[in-house]
């Protein structure tokens, strides 16, 4: 949930570098880029220290990051709290024994990836990507790890995409 | 006068001077070798000693870092020893000791941007940035970076790849440090060099945390310094 940020105020100066591209990937749809905000070097820290002051004394021992936006927010949080960095990847990407997770597309599957032995049992995780949408794939990540053992404490995202989630503000006045 | 700067293991060099010593036998790496016994016990530590003393920490972080690297034989297809930095990432102080070592050279060069190799750059260059307040840009494949960009084709063995760079996102002037997990044929680095020469920025280093020298990569980005924590022949 976000309301634990709103009224901080490093958030309105991130919400404000991220981009809006309409119309990409594909028509009728408002990509959300963060690429801007990673140009601000004050506003890229600002974003790390927040999900750092949130999990630092929450005994977390690793940070799984998806590929590929999930590679720039992760290792930070990962570095400042003390935890253990693990990439979750398309499929092929990584060499050696890993665990594949299948999850549903908008049309047909995609698979998410994970190396095995790089999380062990009650391990207490991180899950970290740029953005929310359907969850399709935070929730094959969070399945990686629990077929692991670990224990996936949260999920954590820059964005959440707004149609995708009850509009909390409007229930407000009511 | 130091000119460029390549530093690796188990060359001796001064880092914080820039002075590059090779030594004078061939040291094959191995992963599972342990560098620094090797290391304290060869005459080579002398005689570099003599020469360029490089600080104890240094040589003792880059030797544990190397041990946490894993070879995968026949990655991703039959012949080809791939270097898998994953397991490096699983151990936090190493990871930690592998980004101080690139914060260190850099953070007095005035570098204001990063820009990261996707996707493994994406894991090392952020990190960087952010300790020595540089600006993050992702050098990404074909079709992923939203908006407007610019490309840069780039041979592989069997045909041709491209890279791509927002518009914009670099500006004349910037000083630019590239970073990737690792270098091999330098392919890769020289096609994302260009992308920052193309908008005028200038390249000042590009570092990975391994070299594969065999592949001469070091050659193909010419007169561009390259500094590795970790050579792999």
């Amino acid at each position: 949930m976000s309301a634990c940020c709103n009224d901080d105020p490093r958030i309105h100066d991130i919400k404000s570098k991220i981009r809006v591209v309409p119309n990409f990937p594909k028509p009728g749809i408002m990509f959300q880029d963060i690429t801007t905000l990673l140009l601000d070097p004050k506003t890229f820290k600002n974003t790390v220290d927040l999900f750092v002051e949130r999990y630092k004394n929450k005994n977390i021992s690793v940070v799984a990051g998806i590929e590929a936006r999930g590679f720039i927010f992760g290792p930070p949080i990962a570095l400042a709290i003390g935890a253990k960095f693990v990439p979750l990847r398309k499929p092929r990407k990584l060499p050696g024994e890993v665990i594949s997770e299948e999850y549903t597309l908008e049309y047909g599957r995609d698979c998410l990836e994970m190396h095995i032995g790089a999380v062990e049992p009650d391990e207490r995780a991180l899950v970290v990507d740029d953005l929310i949408a359907t969850g399709g794939t935070l929730c094959a990540a969070m399945n990686l790890l629990e077929r692991a053992g670990a224990e996936v404490v949260e999920c954590a995202c820059l964005i959440e995409l707004p149609d995708l989630k009850v509009n909390l503000l409007s229930q407000n006045f009511t | 006068m130091t000119t460029t700067v390549i530093t690796t293991l188990p060359h001796f060099s001064n880092l914080s001077r820039g002075i590059f010593v090779r030594p004078n036998f061939s040291f094959p790496f191995s992963p599972s070798r342990r560098l620094a016994g090797n290391l304290a016990s060869s005459n080579m530590a002398a005689a570099a000693a003599a020469i360029s003393p490089v600080p104890k920490d240094d040589l003792e972080r880059i030797a544990k870092i190397s041990a946490t690297i894993r070879v995968i034989p026949d990655f991703p297809k039959p012949g080809i020893m791939f270097q898998d930095i994953t397991t490096l990432l699983l151990d936090p102080v190493a990871f930690k000791d592998t980004i101080d070592l690139f914060v260190e050279r850099y953070k007095h060069m005035n570098i204001s941007v990063v820009a990261g190799v996707e996707a493994r750059g994406f894991i090392f260059g952020p990190p960087i940035a952010l300790a020595i307040g540089a600006k993050f840009v992702p050098i990404r494949k074909p079709k992923k970076l939203p908006g407007e960009v610019i490309s840069e084709e780039y041979s592989l063995e069997y045909g041709t790849d491209k890279m791509e760079m927002h518009v914009g996102a670099v500006q004349p002037g910037d000083r630019a440090l590239v970073v990737d997990d690792l270098i091999a044929t330098g392919g890769t680095l020289c096609a994302a060099m260009k992308l920052l020469e193309r908008v005028e920025a200038h390249v000042v280093e590009c570092a990975c945390v391994i070299e594969l020298a065999e592949l001469k990569g070091r050659d193909r980005l010419g007169e561009k310094p390259l500094f590795v924590l970790v050579s792999s022949t």
